[in-house]
Parts: C-alpha cells; structure tokens; sequence
C-alpha cells in the first residue's frame, strides 16, 4: 500500500468505527432513544424478587416466627454466620422443658449468600430479603438478631 | 555529526537490563498480579509472575467444609465463570455417588454455562478493549452483559456469584420469564456482535496491536498446558465440551472453533467466534427444555465412597479441573482445583519474551487472566 493509500485505509477504519458510535449519538441527542443507564440514586434500582440481600426471618401481624432453633441452618452454613442461642422453657400445655429458640443471630458481613442455610431449615423459617441497602460505617451493625424481640414461636410448626 | 542510531549502538551506550514490576497494583493486570519483568529498554526479556497476592487457601479450607459447602467457594475462583466452576464440584459428586440427575437439570446447567460463557466473553472484550485504549467497547459490551445479568438474577437470585448448582440438581427452579428473556437476548447479541465489529475488530489501530504480536506455537501451549481459548488461538484441539462431553453438551450441535494464528488477533477471533457458537447452543436448547424435577433426592449429609473422582469442565478461561479425595467421611480429605487461569499463565511467559511492554499489556488482555482463579 501506498503512503497516502495507508492514511486513506485508516481513516476509513476509523470512520467505520465512528458510524456505530454515531448512529447511537445522533438519535440520543434527538429522541433518547437508546439511553439505557439508571440514574440509580435518583431512579430507583431494578431488583428482582430472588435476589439475594439479606437473610430475614419472617413474621406473622401477632409477632410470632416459625424458627424451632433446630439449629440446622447453623450447621449448613460454611463459614459461621449463623448462630442460635438457644433455651429450655417450660411449656405450658404439657409442663416439660423444651428447647426453644433465644436468638438467632446474623452475621451479614461473613454471608456469602449461598442460600444454604435457607435450603436447609425444615420449616421454612428464614427466607431472602431484597434490601441491598446494607453499607454502614460500623461493622458492628451488620450482627443482627433476625428473631424480633418479643417474637414467639407460631402454634402448630413443630408437628 | 552522528545519527541516533550510531550513538545508541556505540559499545559503551549499549543499553543495560533492568528489572520492572508490573503490579500488584497495576491496573492492566485486572488484578493483584505481580509480573517481575526483566527489560532491555523498552523490550521485555523475561517475565517472572510472582503469585500469592490474593492467596486464600481455599483448596485447604474446603478440608473443613461438608461436600454441599464446597460449592460456593468455587464461586471465588473464577468469578466470572462461576456457574461452570460450581458445576464441576457438584458433577464430580454425582459422579462418585452414582446419581443421574434429569434431563431437566442438564439442560438447565447447559443453558446457564452458555450464558455465562457470553457474559464473560463480553467483558473480555470490553475490558480489552480498554486495555488497548478504547474506551467505547466497554460501554457497549456492558450494556448487553447487563441483559444477561438480569437472566442470571431472575433465576438464581445473583449477578456474579451465583451458587446455583447443588450436589443433584439446581438450587432454584427456573424463573418463569427465563425463556422469553433468552429468547429476546439471542436476536439482539446476533444483532450487536456484527456491530462490535466494525466498533472495533477492523479498525487499523486495533489491527496493528493485534495482528503477529505475542505468538504462542501449539507445541508450546500443549507443554505449558494452556487450554481454552488460548490454546485454540494457536490451533489446539481441546475443548472439554466436544472430547468429553458433560451435562446436555452431548445432545446439541455446535463447533469447536479453532484459530491457527497463534497470536492475539487469533485468541481474540476465538472469542468472538464463540459467542455466535454459544448462542447457537442456546438457541437449540431455549424450546425444548424438558420437564421433570430441578432437584434429585439426595441426603442433607453427604458421604462420599472411599476414592478419588476428577471431572473437569470447559469454563470460558479453558479446562477446570476437580479432583475430590475422599475417606468416607462427611469432608473430603484433599481437593485439588486444576484453574485454567495457572496454566495459560505460564504460555504467557512464552509468548511475552521479546515484545515491547506496551504490547505485553495486549497479550496480557488476551490471555484473559482472572487473577483469584490462579492464586486459589
Ligand atoms: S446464605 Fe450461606 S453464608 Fe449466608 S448465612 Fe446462609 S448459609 Fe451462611
Ligand atoms: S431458622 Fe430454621 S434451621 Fe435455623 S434454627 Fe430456626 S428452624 Fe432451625
């Protein structure tokens, strides 16, 4: 190729390139036609309803869970970000002792979010949150206590 | 009056070799990689890769770990290729169990490979194209990574590390949008991987960085054990999903895409090929996938038989290897991981000596490093 045959090829490989970019430019700075970016903290973000935030247990309008503290989720979890402290309380109906769950405590800044612990727990107790909004400053506030104080264990779980 | 040319080569001018780091910290590693450089001027005559930056010994740390919570540290290996990694784990378990899971779950797994495979080819090219200093393909590449971003997180519930599979099916069944969202995503990747290349494949300056620069020969790749599409960029047959197929990959049509150049514009059309062949692969599966259980019956306590079991899968970097041994117990009693990032690591020693450090950057891009997936 010639010198000039050379420039000539490369500003046509150039302008190649710079039609893709312009056939997105032009139609933007008319129509918005292509923008696509989520202006996240103004828009809100899209999520969807699996993912993957955070463990939470759930509770009924009575303030009542249905985590037995089986402890099964703190076996299943790989690195230990689960623990169940547990206690024995007299039941009231037969008037033994029972083993009842105290607090079930959430380390979400080991969680992997491997959804072991979710697949492991036998009466479904404990399910995904969507909230993502979890930066704090202290580390600290990441332990959290799922079981809300107060809470009781719904009737008719343990059968 | 002396020309340039005569004082550098005068005897007492001659340049002296010296030594460069390339990282940890350098931002064309994509990672704490440290390549120790020896440089004559501006050439490089040897590279040294110094490991250990990110070292989170997780091959000793699954001794302690249950078979099912194996899985998700293989997440954190190559992260982009993770739904391929958690698949070899819970393949080599099924396979030392003697479980034949559905043909549901193949499909499913197969499905998901491929989508992943795209999703990290796209960011491959994004990035690389961002190494060379084309800050557009980023763009481009992320806004289509983002459509199968948001497949992968309707079904699994993540973006990046997912943990679908489980040792005898998936963890979740498939999100009821799965196959009209593939389907919306075949047309338009169709449509945009012709666009990225008049973005980006013809262009002269691209051309230039890419074309004879860092030539691996086949007899070099085999004996440093390069594989995926580094190895197929210089004309090595070693696609796992063709010589021993595993999941669906038995069942559907598709080409193993060879190059012969050996150099970076070979690995990189490699890529860009697969992407097409990918979607084919999707295209064949998206209408038929067949009904039946997305989890097989297994025990929550998984015990192996006394051996040792090896599968290994084709993830987007090349052949990742599992090889489980087990005791009987409840933990296995060693587990290797064979990562495709260490290997093509070493080619790369092969095919950066003697080309300028500028150039090492697009060779480096082209191997397609992931640099947790080396260290382990
Ligand atoms: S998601 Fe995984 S890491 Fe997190 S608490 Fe559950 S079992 Fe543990
Ligand atoms: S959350 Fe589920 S698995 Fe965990 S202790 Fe409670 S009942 Fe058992």
């Amino acid at each position: 190729m010639t010198y000039f045959g050379k420039i000539f090829y490369g500003i046509k490989t150039l302008w190649t390139g710079m039609k893709v970019t312009g056939g997105y430019f032009f139609p933007n700075i008319t129509r918005k036609k292509y923008v696509i970016t989520r202006q996240y903290p103004d828009e809100p973000a899209v999520v969807f309803p699996r993912f993957k935030g955070e463990v939470v247990m759930w509770h009924n309008e009575n303030n009542e869970h249905r985590c037995t503290g089986c402890q099964a989720c703190e076996i299943a979890c790989p690195n230990g970000s689960i623990e169940i402290i547990w206690k024995r309380e007299v039941d009231p109906e037969t008037g033994k002792k029972k083993k009842m769950l105290d607090q079930h405590i959430y380390h979400l800044s080991m969680c992997t979010m491997c959804s072991l612990c979710i697949q492991a727990c036998p009466t479904n107790a404990i399910m995904w949150s969507t909230n993502f909004h979890n930066a704090t400053y202290d580390r600290g506030l990441l332990t959290k206590v799922l079981n809300k104080p107060g809470s009781k264990l719904m009737a008719g779980v343990e059968e | 009056m002396e020309t340039n040319t005569q004082i550098l080569s005068t005897e007492d001018l001659r340049s002296q070799e010296y030594f460069l780091n390339m990282g940890p910290q350098h931002p064309a590693t994509h990672g704490v990689l440290r390549l120790l450089l020896t440089m004559d001027g501006e050439i490089v005559k040897n590279i040294e890769p110094d490991l250990g930056y990110i070292h989170r010994g997780i091959e000793k740390m699954v001794e302690y770990d249950t078979y099912r919570q194996i899985i998700h540290v293989t997440d954190r290996l190559d992260y982009l290729s993770s739904h391929m990694n958690n698949e070899a784990v819970a393949l080599a378990i099924e396979k030392a169990l003697e479980v034949e899971v559905s043909d549901r779950i193949k499909v499913i797994r197969t499905m998901m490979d491929e989508l992943t495979r795209i999703a990290s080819h796209l960011l491959w090219w994004g990035v690389m194209g961002m190494d060379i200093g084309a800050l557009t393909t980023f763009m481009y590449a992320f806004r289509d990574r983002e459509m199968i971003n948001e497949i992968m997180e309707k079904t699994t519930g993540a973006r990046l590390t997912m943990s679908y599979n489980i040792p005898g099916g998936v963890m979740f069944d498939l999100h009821p949008d799965f196959v009209k969202d593939v389907k919306a995503f075949i047309p338009h990747m169709r449509k945009v991987l012709p666009e990225y290349d008049r973005l980006l494949t013809g262009n002269i300056i691209f051309q230039r960085r890419m074309k004879g620069v860092g030539y691996l020969s086949a007899e070099d790749a085999i004996s440093h054990g390069a594989s995926g599409p580094v190895a197929r960029g210089s004309g090595v047959r070693c696609d796992i999903r063709k010589k021993a197929p595993y999941s669906a990959y038995d069942r559907v049509e598709f080409d193993e895409i060879i190059e012969t150049g050996g150099d970076n514009l070979a690995r990189y059309q490699v890529r860009m090929r697969e992407m097409y062949e990918s979607l084919n692969i999707l295209e064949q599966l998206v209408d038929n996938i067949p009904e039946g259980p997305y989890q097989m019956p297994m025990r929550t306590l998984i015990k192996l038989p006394k051996g040792e079991f090896y599968q290994r899968v084709e993830t987007a970097r090349g052949e990742f290897g599992v090889f489980i041994v087990s005791d009987g117990k409840k933990n296995p009693y060693r587990v290797k991981f064979r990562s495709p990032g260490f290997s093509n690591l070493n080619a790369l020693i092969q095919a950066g000596r003697g080309v300028k450090l500028a150039d090492l950057v697009a060779i480096m891009s082209t191997f397609d490093f992931v640099i947790p997936d080396i260290d382990r």
